[in-house]
């Protein structure tokens, strides 16, 4: 989807948190993905070896957390990954339920000298 | 050394969506975001809404594209304001492009506010504009494949509006299976079968919303 936005967000903060810490090379990057977002991988991979070229970030590694969906039932509390479609409750049948894993999208840490 | 940094990367989306809902908030405007398809008749749909609803409600457009002020400039004909975003390429609308926009739109004089996404129902699911509420537009020429396929716009829309019901007979869009797929992603959905032509469901549709601006 927006991959390339994603990871253009990413460098700048990795930048700016770098330039505050006295970093001048960064060795890795960790990212934390929520299956929600379905921001593929090997995009991301892509977007970052281009996007990182002449930046502090340039040939660090990028590692990917990926979060799956969890979804919890509102009205009877359970919790289960959903299907593709259908998003109800698989104890109940209720359709209401909020995710408490799945959403998550951000730069966890990243370690450089 | 390690830096943890926790930081999330659609930050200034959502910063910048969070200073649209206050502004949203303080004007008292009820805000729809519209997504669908390119060519599901969003742009058609605001224009007979802006006529139906000319001596009851004010309403304002603000309608994203790649390129041209076309949509924006029929729209207005219709009697809404409305403000055109050139996106020049970008997939989606972004709260700073929606924030840029309303600078020009007299925003205490509306009582609902749609902001016309690009034609996209993929990308424009994920960015947050600050609006109240997310409305789907889909059109029976598309095929009832459309929610399942992209499951998430339906997911989070409060109503769905089935367009160019007119056409119905012309196609083998089955509208009984569309509407039970529908329901199956979201079961809360409200679902409006329109046709812009012949005027069939645009009643309906306008009462939902001057409800919805009555509550405001």
């Amino acid at each position: 989807m927006h991959e390339i936005s994603l990871i253009q967000a990413l460098i700048e903060t990795v930048k700016h948190s770098a330039a505050e810490n006295d970093i001048a090379r960064v060795n890795n990057v960790r990212i934390v993905v929520g299956e929600l977002y379905g921001a593929l991988p090997d995009a991301l991979e892509f977007a970052f070896q281009v996007l990182t070229k002449g930046t502090v970030c340039e040939g660090a590694v990028l590692e990917i957390d990926k979060k799956p969906l969890v979804l919890k039932c509102r009205e009877c509390e359970s919790e289960y990954r959903p299907g593709e479609i259908n998003w109800k409750c698989p104890a109940c049948g209720s359709g209401g339920a909020t995710a408490i894993s799945g959403k998550e999208l951000y730069v966890d840490y990243f370690e450089g000298d | 050394m390690k830096i943890i940094v926790g930081r999330d990367l659609l930050l200034a989306n959502s910063d910048q969506a969070g200073v649209n809902r206050e502004l949203f908030k303080q004007n008292k405007v009820v805000v729809i975001n519209l997504i669908s398809s390119p060519g599901s008749g969003k742009t058609t749909l605001m224009e007979k809404t802006a006529v139906m609803l000319a001596e009851r409600l004010k309403i304002g457009v603000v309608v994203g594209d790649l390129y041209t002020e076309r949509d924006a400039a029929r729209i207005e004909k219709a009697g809404a304001a409305a403000v055109q975003i050139n996106t020049e390429g970008l997939c989606h609308l972004t709260a700073g492009m929606v924030y840029r926009a309303l600078q020009e739109m007299p925003l205490a004089e509306l009582d609902v506010l749609f902001i016309e996404n690009v034609g996209n129902l993929v990308c424009p699911a994920a960015f947050d504009l600050g609006e109240q509420m997310k409305v789907a537009v889909l059109s029976v020429t598309e095929g009832i494949d459309k929610p399942s396929k992209y499951p998430s716009v339906f997911r989070e829309a409060v109503a769905v509006v089935i367009s160019k019901e007119d056409l119905l007979p012309h196609t083998d869009f089955d509208l009984d299976t569309c509407i039970a797929e529908l329901k199956e992603i979201n079961d809360q959905l409200k679902i409006f079968i329109t046709s812009a032509r012949s005027g069939r469901g645009l009643d309906e549709w306008c009462s939902w919303l001057e409800s919805l601006a009555g509550a405001e």
